[in-house]
């Protein structure tokens, strides 16, 4: 490896020796491509054309008055596939197609990234395999029909509990033994280097609109940033442009799951501790002596014990805070922006709502907060459904 | 304490090394399979401390992780469980295991506890030779050997990287792939053998997919310095888990029936 893929001490590919020629190719032609001519313009035309960037800026006036300050929302929602991931997987897939693989697989929780891969691959004509949970599957159907009719095969992974972790590990394992022919196309910007890296490249178009709309639009930066935190690629995406603004508070938000005390979560930087999982040395809720924790979250896509390194380092640094939101303040969350502004969103954009809402009354009136509005919720309907009449 | 170097020069043909996740399918059953696996003939023994999350696995060691999770083994049984090994007979131990349980103990105690118990190497799976660094040293000062992984897509550069890092003996894997019995041998671990041999003195021991008297008996004509079995014998243990008496059996005849077709190749 060229590179050791280390933010601070996180980070890093700790992965069987298999892996690691095929990291090192994935390396080499990620550094070889991603400043290419060629490559960067084949991108950008695929994400204004195929995936619908430019994504707007959008003031949310009736959802401001509700928290009383004002609330931007960067409309990831609005890209095709219905989230951010597309930006990824086009990234990665076309870098695929330049390393003339053949094949892509990849793991998905929510089934937004599986979507996302599954319409890369029948852009590319590559065959494709998804790794999904059964729980997931289970609870984002409508997913798992949308990939199958892009002509993706969805397997499913029964190991643990049917989550994106598991749906990991076995992405991993089969990718073990098909290294020659297969690209893995990874969702979120943890996992073993250069993952995080090119996760964060391939996302990092986030922040730069973000910032120049905020500079025309509002006229100056936010004061602060929220995106919610899974894996965290939608968070370091949006972050990535104004690391070096100092005065810009950036908000990570973690599934809080039923309670952070009930330990029936997913909040890694708020209430894990540091351990190796997937090849990267990162915050990772885990029992005393190691094993990985069974998750829980609302929202499939945030349901995740470990998140990408360098969003350790922007904690232990203090650039970034991170907070938990649990699971009902993120479904009241997602009612009164569906109720305010007509828009519905992802359960997993909806932890970030969640946090500006635990705001209402304590910011000045302006105040400008930007959420990055990283999905939109029609996947999560009857999720909504269900929980709304369990509680009734 | 019996070392790799002592059995590697004593032994004139392969040696036989089962591989047993510690405590599956209970701390008790585990301990008289490897008893039995002593008494019909290994000369060095892999176990395994079970992960929440082995990537490096095929679904029959997975499943052995669960059950010996679910009985209720952790770090500090499998510690005992060696000492218990080692009371009944001084073999050498490899361990091979996941790094985030090594990480979460403390390394270097790690190392000095479990060189203590009886162990005599601890091959990290998801530690590649890039990091060793990580783990040379404190396995030195514990007094434990290194044991490193080479599989088939391993550059001949780094298989001399790996090779002058390693004291006690090459994991050379068989196939690209996971842990898992399988009908054929692969055919690329002769050629990778033999390149081995060619660029180091270390000794190499060959894994992954060998589940066949035949396909230990081929591994070590082509001077393969050790045979390790794992998943095999694990879905021994999985297909006879309400008959304990009849799982101690089969596995006693296949190791059996394994070290005599070894012994057979080097006549």
């Amino acid at each position: 490896m060229k590179y050791k893929g280390r933010f601070g001490d996180y980070g890093g590919f700790y992965v069987p020796e298999v892996l690691i020629p095929v990291l090192e190719e994935l390396e080499q032609a990620f550094y070889r491509f991603y400043e290419d001519e060629r490559f960067v313009s084949e991108l950008a035309q695929l994400s204004k054309d195929y995936a619908g960037r430019p994504s707007p800026l959008y003031y949310a006036e009736r959802f401001s008055e509700y928290v009383g300050f004002k609330v931007y929302l960067k409309r990831e929602d609005l890209l095709h596939g219905g989230a951010h991931k597309v930006n990824n997987t086009l990234g990665q897939g076309l870098l695929a197609k330049y390393m003339g693989k053949t094949k892509l697989i990849a793991e998905t929780g929510a089934g937004q990234h599986g979507l996302a891969t599954a319409m890369i691959g029948a852009l590319f004509g590559m065959e494709t395999k998804i790794f999904m949970g059964v729980t997931d599957i289970e609870r984002q159907s409508v997913n798992v029909h949308k990939m199958k009719l892009c002509g993706a095969e969805v397997i499913d992974v029964e190991g643990g509990t049917g989550t994106l972790k598991d749906a990991i590990n076995d992405a991993l394992r089969y990718w073990t033994a098909n290294v020659t022919d297969t690209f893995y196309l990874f969702g979120s910007t943890c996992g073993p280097h250069p993952y995080p890296t090119i996760v964060k490249h391939f996302q990092s178009c986030i922040g730069k609109e973000t910032r120049q709309q905020c500079l025309e639009q509002i006229g100056r930066l936010p004061d602060m940033i929220v995106a919610c935190v899974g894996g965290g690629s939608n968070a370091i995406g949006i972050f990535s442009a104004f690391l070096d603004d100092k005065d810009v508070k950036l908000i990570g938000v973690e599934a809080g799951g039923r309670s952070l005390s009930s330990g029936k979560h997913a909040a890694a930087l708020v209430a894990g501790r540091v351990g190796i999982l997937h090849g990267a040395k990162a915050y990772l809720l885990q029992d005393k002596e190691g094993q990985v924790h069974d998750t829980e979250s609302v929202s499939a896509g945030l349901d995740y014990p470990a998140v990408g390194p360098e969003h350790c380092l922007l904690k232990d640094t203090g650039r970034a805070e991170y907070v938990a939101a649990e699971d009902a303040e993120v479904l009241d969350a997602f009612g009164l922006l569906s109720k305010t502004e007509g828009i519905l969103p992802a359960l997993e954009s909806a932890h970030a709502l969640a946090f500006l809402c635990s705001q209402k009354g304590k910011l000045d009136a302006d105040t400008i907060a930007v959420v990055n509005l990283s999905g939109r919720g029609d996947k999560d309907v009857s999720i909504v459904e269900k929980r709304r009449s369990a509680d009734e | 304490m019996r070392t790799y170097k002592q059995i590697f020069s004593e032994l004139k043909r392969a040696a036989l090394i089962p591989f047993f996740v510690i405590g599956d399918p209970d701390f008790d059953t585990s301990l008289a399979i490897v008893k039995t696996a002593i008494d019909a003939g290994a000369d060095v023994l892999e176990l395994g401390i079970p992960f929440s999350d082995p990537i490096a696995d095929g679904p029959t060691i997975q499943k052995a992780d669960i059950r010996a999770l679910t009985s209720g083994i952790n770090v500090q049984k499998a510690r005992e469980f060696i000492e218990k090994v080692k009371d009944y007979k001084d073999i050498p131990i490899g361990l091979l295991m996941y790094y985030n349980l090594i990480y979460q103990y403390g390394t270097q105690k790690f190392f000095s506890d479990f060189h203590e118990a009886g162990v005599n190497s601890v091959l990290v799976a998801d530690l590649s030779i890039d990091d060793a660094d990580e783990i040379t040293a404190p396995a030195a000062s514990a007094g434990l050997d290194t044991v490193f992984m080479v599989t088939p897509n391993t550059t001949p550069e780094r298989m001399k990287l790996i090779a002058s890092k390693t004291t006690g003996f090459i994991y050379t894997v068989s196939l690209l792939g996971v842990t898992g019995s399988r009908e054929k041998l692969s055919d690329t671990v002769e050629v990778l053998i033999g390149k081995l041999k060619k660029l180091t003195s270390v000794p190499v021991c060959v894994g992954f997919g060998i589940s066949k008297p035949e396909h230990a008996a081929a591994v070590a004509s082509a001077g393969a310095d050790g045979v390790i079995i794992g998943s095999k014998i694990v879905e021994l243990i999985e297909k006879n888990l309400s008959n304990r008496e009849k799982m101690l059996a089969e596995i006693s005849t296949f190791l059996s029936d394994v070290k005599s077709a070894i012994k057979h190749q080097s006549n």
